[in-house]
């Protein structure tokens, strides 16, 4: 293992402008991600969880660089091993990034040009990174067709004549042509049914495991978050509330926003729903263009106290995780019981 | 043989979709029964004819579709009225008076010019005899109700200003306003975050406890439907292939297709990185329906020869109803 990250985030910040009025005056920004600090192994997956508008979408589009951040580094590690920061970078400098990084987007519907073909939408890549002779890029087509479960002769037929799952596929197929080393994967099981959602999951656990992938996996659904990343980043308004390798941050949470996250995922278990006991959130998400003062979490935590009405708490670390909470020490959290020791209902980490 | 306390009864009930293609049987002989003050929570994946069946009920199916057979009964406490065939105005009374509905998209569903308020209002005037005050009286009861805090207040906002949780708790309002016996919910929680699907989870609960009425929950999620279901039907392909009280259904499913849905979920508290049992292949496409037990070509124990003909019929297994051929047997064995 080299020793450095595959992706380092370094304090990343994207503002959007809000302007009013006929001059387009600048009244105030809306702090999507505000001063977020993450790391990227090679091979391992990286999940991104929270509620619409906490920030992890734009995240993941400033790592690919379809958003241009407004502060903070991204040091990229080259096959090389060189690192750059891709913050900085030109659209021309960063070319051989775009070809290592990809993303999988949620909408297998409107992701996917509908005008042409298979072999069109899964060779473009290639051909703007001067992959090779048609040839070899047909036969680097049917391989990758191949790969995701789809018949290779399909590559001339349009999207239209694909469901859902197989249109995802096709996605994956495009994200993976260049062989990339890194993908956001943004959603990208979110609009699926059950039954293909875990062909989708499984398939993306195999190519990782094959090629050693590194993923950062956005979803607001903690069931699929769980399954598939080795560590957990939680967001809220912008900021990373808390951090941790996956089945400690699921037993035991150290923020309350990641309790009461927890707490409210429907369990199928008929059993459950007597024993476990849901975390009343207060109130609906914040606005992110109003973040409150002190703790941005305060006006809907039930364990709030005066702290956290003024003092914003910093990330820190505790016990080898990461978490932004004045009382991460003193609070008792209940994360979520392993299924085979439910019958206990207290269980500590 | 109908029971006392049944409030809708659905029998062989079949929407078509005549398409120059062809006929897409979306909803294929539906027997269902929803009991006075219980949730029944239809599970199945997109396109297996949930939504369609449901929009039978109250005849909102738009063309091309129609319902080419089957019979829906209301019982209402002065008798039972039969849906299928129903005029327009024994349609306009049933509608919010007796069934309403809630969709998964409110903005789709609420008017976008008119305050919460005046919807509500409208909705409340159009089926009872009641004076403007006083249906306005009743929105902003509503609303409380609901909780909408600053119910005063907020019944003279438009559906814009409010967030998608709220305005989901808006349209479960006025859907509630003239006090129906059963509340159809398409999907009500699948467009919001999972904390703000659990606050409508719990106020459903709530309101059922509140108003007795029952709930037709529709739902892709299984844990949706655990968090609120008394019973559930499990549908494939325009077919309940399962049916039976709620709890037992998901701790032991026995339809294979019910079965292999429940292990396909990712589950809290899992180790994590274990793979999912898939189900194998995908939903066939509508015209391509596939002979026999429409099931079988996913299916890990079809029975070569059998399940590839036979079209199987409902059959009691204990206290359930599974469309199986599997438990076949079982029913020839008795008496």
């Amino acid at each position: 293992m080299s020793t450095e990250p595959l992706l380092k985030i370094e304090g990343l910040t994207k503002h959007f402008p809000i302007r009013t009025g006929l001059l387009g005056r600048q009244v105030g920004a809306v702090k999507a991600v505000d001063a977020v600090d993450l790391t990227i192994e090679e091979g391992t997956t990286l999940g991104l969880v929270g509620e619409s508008g906490c920030g992890k979408t734009t995240l993941g589009r400033c790592i690919v660089r379809a958003h241009d951040p407004t502060g903070g580094r991204m040091l990229y590690r080259r096959p090389d091993g060189s690192v750059v920061d891709v913050a900085g970078l030109s659209e021309k400098e960063l070319k051989p990034y775009r070809g290592q990084v990809r993303m999988i987007f949620q909408d297998p519907h409107s992701s996917l040009n509908p005008r042409k073909t298979l072999r069109e939408i899964i060779g473009e890549p290639m051909r703007a990174h001067r992959y090779g002779a048609k040839e070899e890029i047909h036969a680097r087509v049917g391989e990758l067709l191949d790969r995701v479960g789809l018949r290779p002769e399909y590559a001339n037929r349009y999207p239209h004549a694909f469901s859902g799952g197989e249109r995802q596929r096709v996605g994956i197929a495009r994200a993976l042509a260049l062989s990339p080393r890194l993908v956001v994967a943004d959603e990208a099981v979110s609009a699926l049914d059950v039954s293909v959602r875990a062909q989708i999951l499984n398939l993306l656990t195999d190519l990782q495991e094959e090629s050693g992938i590194g993923f950062l996996f956005v979803s607001h659904d903690l069931g699929i978050i769980e399954h598939v990343a080795d560590v957990v980043a939680v967001m809220y308004l912008g900021k990373v509330v808390e951090q941790g390798p996956t089945g400690e941050l699921y037993g035991r949470p150290l923020h309350p926003y990641t309790e009461a996250l927890l707490s409210a995922v429907p369990d199928p278990d008929p059993a459950a729903r007597k024993r476990r006991e849901r975390i009343k959130l207060l109130g609906d998400i914040a606005d992110p263009a109003h973040v409150p003062p002190g703790c941005p979490f305060h006006p809907r935590c039930v364990y709030a106290k005066d702290v956290c009405r003024t003092d914003p708490p910093p990330l820190r670390e505790v016990g080898g995780r990461r978490v932004a909470c004045h009382f991460a020490e003193e609070l008792e959290l209940r994360g979520v019981p392993d299924p085979d020791v439910r019958e206990d209902p207290v269980m500590t980490a | 043989m109908p029971e006392d306390d049944v409030l809708l009864e659905i029998e062989d009930l079949r929407t078509h979709f005549l398409l120059d293609d062809g006929v897409v049987c979306a909803v294929d002989g539906v027997d269902l029964r929803v009991r006075k003050g219980e949730t029944l929570a239809i599970v199945g994946e997109s396109g297996c004819g949930k939504s369609v069946m449901a929009r039978s009920i109250l005849r909102l199916v738009d063309p091309p579709g129609q319902i080419e057979g089957g019979r829906i009964t209301l019982h209402r406490e002065d008798g039972p009225v039969e849906l299928v065939g129903a005029d327009k105005r024994l349609l306009r009374q049933v509608r919010w008076r007796d069934i309403a509905m809630v969709f998964q998209e409110p903005m789709a569903s609420l008017s976008l010019v008119h305050t919460i308020g005046s919807q509500i209002v409208e909705a409340v005037r159009l089926h009872e005899n009641v004076g403007k005050a006083e249906a306005r009286e009743r929105a902003i009861d509503m609303l409380d109700r609901v909780g909408i805090p600053k119910p005063r207040r907020r019944v003279d906002a438009y559906p814009f200003e409010l967030s998608g949780g709220m305005r989901q708790r808006a349209m479960i309002a006025m859907a509630l306003s003239c006090r129906p016996s059963l509340l159809i919910a398409d999907e009500p929680t699948t467009a919001l975050d999972v904390t703000t699907q659990a606050q409508i989870l719990e106020l459903l609960r709530d309101l059922q406890a509140e108003f007795g009425m029952a709930i037709m929950m529709i739902t892709h999620d299984l844990g949706v439907a655990a968090q609120v279901a008394d019973r559930m039907a499990v549908m494939y392909l325009g077919r309940v292939v399962e049916y039976g009280a709620a709890e037992q259904v998901l701790s032991a499913p026995r339809h294979p297709y019910a079965q292999a849905l429940l292990r396909s979920m990712p589950r809290l508290g899992r180790a994590s990185r274990t793979r999912l049992a898939a189900i194998k292949g995908m939903v066939p496409p509508p015209f391509a329906r596939p002979a026999g037990c429409t099931f079988h070509p996913r299916c890990d124990s079809a029975m070569t020869g059998r399940c590839d003909t036979v079209t199987p019929s409902r059959i009691p297994v204990g206290d359930r109803e599974v469309s199986c051929l599997l438990y076949d047997d079982e029913q020839e064995e008795r008496p």
